[in-house]
């Protein structure tokens, strides 16, 4: 593993990052942002969990003859960081349709000029 | 990775939503294969479920089509490459993938492995590390999915006004295949709930991954019978109740520790042995946190639907 093949998971990582984070600059719609937002939010996920692992290491459950086991503290953080973020996600969808109910429109483009900023 | 890309390109809102929930699932599978199954059992009821769910009533409550952007993507795909190539950069410095020897598994990590054991006497170390040696941290997240339930409850919900819904919410009880199949299926989900709940000790599982599979039980039933019925089994108003009533068994929890004469959620003194006590515990604040996950779900999904046809009232 003395290449630079065994860093292979974070380059995973940062091109779903970019996927992600080129929906919600590149993309008018608002619901199409909170899709990459979240595909931003699985790549962090990935990032930590494939950290915590160890190799020939076991799920993290004590059982007899396993020695070996991954780390358990990021899959604690990233549990409840999965469960935050649809609560998160559901406020953004929220606020979604309050927008819609105003503006008649979720197009980012079309709100500007509603609203006669840029 | 290729639904990743997909998603980009499409324009029909609708198949987003579908691709999105099935890249859940591949991640969650690809947990299970990194060793992490209590998250993966995470990201499959909450991504592929829950998220999918709501991001459908979304668009049921907006609009179907995404229109063309106005500017090109030109700049947008040169900051991407360029963020990216420097974080690949970056990487150059970072440990080699799934070695034993990596700063992560050195710090505090090899104690909760060796001492979790004896000390709480739980075998998912998830679990010991969740809900006793991080009970703070989990409490502010409960806290904080309280709070964006009351956020969407704000937006969406009818507080004051309650115009009376008289328009049957639409359902799907007239076909014979989804009745049946509903019907059969819904009380073997609550009762994986609950094993996920009361199990979470010794096996992948816990109060966030049930309360979730709960909150799904009940919306596959409105979905099917239509939103009323569900309200009927379990009504609103049970349901803002009970998502305080999680938050304040959790915290709740913690003073009596403090009161018995031990640190705020120091489970030691719950029981005359250490180790019965942060059983009681674990116990008592994973129901709080199961409680509370389902109320908020059920209160968000709620909230959306009734949006619906509060919106197609008015438009008559």
């Amino acid at each position: 593993m003395n290449n630079f093949l065994g860093l292979y998971n974070y380059w995973i990582v940062i091109i779903l990052m970019m996927t992600g984070f080129y929906i919600v600059i590149a993309k008018g719609n608002l619901l199409k942002k909170v899709v990459g937002l979240n595909i931003f939010q699985t790549s962090v996920i990935i990032m930590y969990v494939s950290m915590a692992k160890v190799k020939d290491g076991a799920a993290p459950i004590l059982t007899e003859g396993v020695e070996k086991f991954s780390n358990p503290l990021p899959h604690v953080l990233m549990l409840t960081a999965i469960v935050v973020g649809v609560a998160t996600t559901a406020l953004a969808l929220a606020l979604i349709v309050r927008i819609y109910e105003e503006y008649g429109s979720v197009e980012e483009d079309e709100i500007h000029e509603q609203d006669g900023s840029f | 990775m290729v639904t990743a890309f997909s998603i980009v390109f499409m324009r029909d809102l609708f198949a987003i939503v579908i691709l999105f929930g099935i890249y859940s699932l591949v991640s969650a599978s690809f947990f299970v294969n990194l060793d992490a199954v209590d998250v993966a059992l995470t990201e499959a009821a909450v991504g592929a479920g829950i998220s999918t769910v709501l991001m459908l009533g979304t668009l049921a409550l907006t609009t179907r089509r995404e229109k063309k952007s106005s500017h090109g993507p030109t700049l947008p795909l040169m900051v991407v490459t360029v963020t990216g190539a420097a974080l690949i950069f970056a990487t150059l410095d970072m440990p080699y993938f799934s070695d034993p020897a990596n700063p992560i598994h050195q710090h505090i990590a090899p104690r909760f492995i060796e001492q979790s054991g004896q000390e709480i006497g739980v075998p998912n170390m998830v679990t010991s590390v969740l809900a006793s040696y991080r009970g703070y941290d989990t409490l502010g997240e409960v806290v904080v999915i309280f709070a964006a339930g009351l956020g969407v409850l704000t937006l969406l919900g009818r507080f004051g006004k309650r115009p009376e819904i008289t328009m049957p919410s639409p359902s799907m009880s007239h076909h014979l295949i989804l009745r049946v199949i509903a019907k059969a299926l819904i009380p073997l989900i609550i009762l994986y709930g609950l094993y996920i709940q009361f199990h979470g000790d010794y096996g992948p599982g816990g109060g966030f991954q049930a309360g979730v599979i709960f909150a799904a039980a009940i919306i596959l039933y409105a979905i099917i019978f239509g939103t009323e019925k569900a309200q009927r089994v379990i009504s609103p108003t049970v349901i803002h109740i009970l998502m305080a009533v999680g938050v304040l068994i959790y915290a709740g929890v913690g003073v009596i520790t403090m009161f018995l004469g031990g640190n705020f959620l120091g489970y030691n003194v719950l029981a005359h042995d250490p180790v019965h006590g942060q059983h009681y515990g674990i116990l008592l604040v994973e129901l709080g946190v199961g409680v509370t996950v389902t109320a908020v779900m059920l209160s968000i999904f709620f909230d959306f639907s009734d949006r619906k046809r509060i919106q197609s009232i008015e438009e008559q």
